[in-house]
């Protein structure tokens, strides 16, 4: 099934994510993506966009560019933005066995993008964060 | 996310339908925090109709939790399934958390 490469544009404010949402889930139904990978895909992104939103511009709003593409029975997606180079995936696992309250959430956001795609790699090019999801069709 | 709040005579009932994410996760700790500061204790969420949760609404989650844990309350979850329950799994939350299979079971605990 083909699908042209599509892209959005947003500001990255926390109040965009349903915007985020609602472009991401129209490609992966184009892509016929199955629900159960396309939840994985969603958490994925919003722990993605939340970290820019935090983390790339932490005192400011920026833009935030994303794009989805096919590529066999791989759904590609981008994430970037013009912040402050910042490789998500340096940052440690947190210890998710700890059975206690005091467990710390911290961390969290990306144990998810690692664990709920298939595949994921950082990239800093042109002055920007790239952050590049594969989602495969089950 | 739409919250509905019913005061059952142990406990009171918290259901959650729609997402709990980055946005809606605040109206939810607020909400919660509300009731805790009013003296109620015990509490169960129904995720039944809960069809989305993120880090975000995990840590609100934890949060109301802790609170309650230290004013000698409780919260039960209530009909954790499918990719939500995932999303707890992956999480390693799971295990933290008291996980019933049905509202009348987790009522029954907190009686």
């Amino acid at each position: 099934m083909a699908m042209k490469s599509d892209r959005m544009q947003c500001i990255s404010t926390v109040e965009n994510l349903p915007v985020v949402t609602g472009f991401l889930e129209e490609c992966a139904d184009r892509f016929g993506l199955e629900a159960r990978k396309k939840f994985r895909l969603l958490v994925a992104v919003e722990e993605a966009f939340v970290n820019i939103c935090s983390y790339a511009y932490p005192d400011s709003e920026g833009d935030v560019e994303i794009y989805c593409s096919a590529d066999g029975d791989a759904f590609v997606l981008g994430i970037a933005d013009k912040g402050s180079p910042f490789d998500v995936l340096s940052l440690p696992e947190p210890d998710t066995t700890l059975d206690t309250m005091d467990r710390e959430i911290g961390g969290l956001g990306v144990h998810f993008i690692r664990k709920l795609s298939d595949s994921v790699s950082y990239r800093r090019e042109d002055g920007r964060n790239i952050l590049r999801m594969v989602f495969l069709r089950d | 996310m739409e919250m509905q709040i019913l005061k059952d005579a142990h406990a009171t009932v918290v259901t959650i339908t729609g997402r709990l994410d980055a946005v809606t996760a605040p109206e939810y700790e607020k909400r919660l925090n509300d009731l805790i500061a009013g003296e109620e204790t015990g509490f169960v969420v129904d995720f039944e109709g809960l069809d989305y949760i993120s880090s975000a609404g995990l840590r609100v989650l934890l949060a109301t939790a802790k609170k309650l844990k230290v004013k000698g309350g409780q919260v039960r979850f209530a009909n954790v399934r499918g990719t939500v329950k995932e999303v707890f799994d992956i999480s390693g939350f799971g295990s933290i958390f008291q996980m019933d299979d049905s509202v009348a079971a987790a009522l029954a605990k907190i009686a």
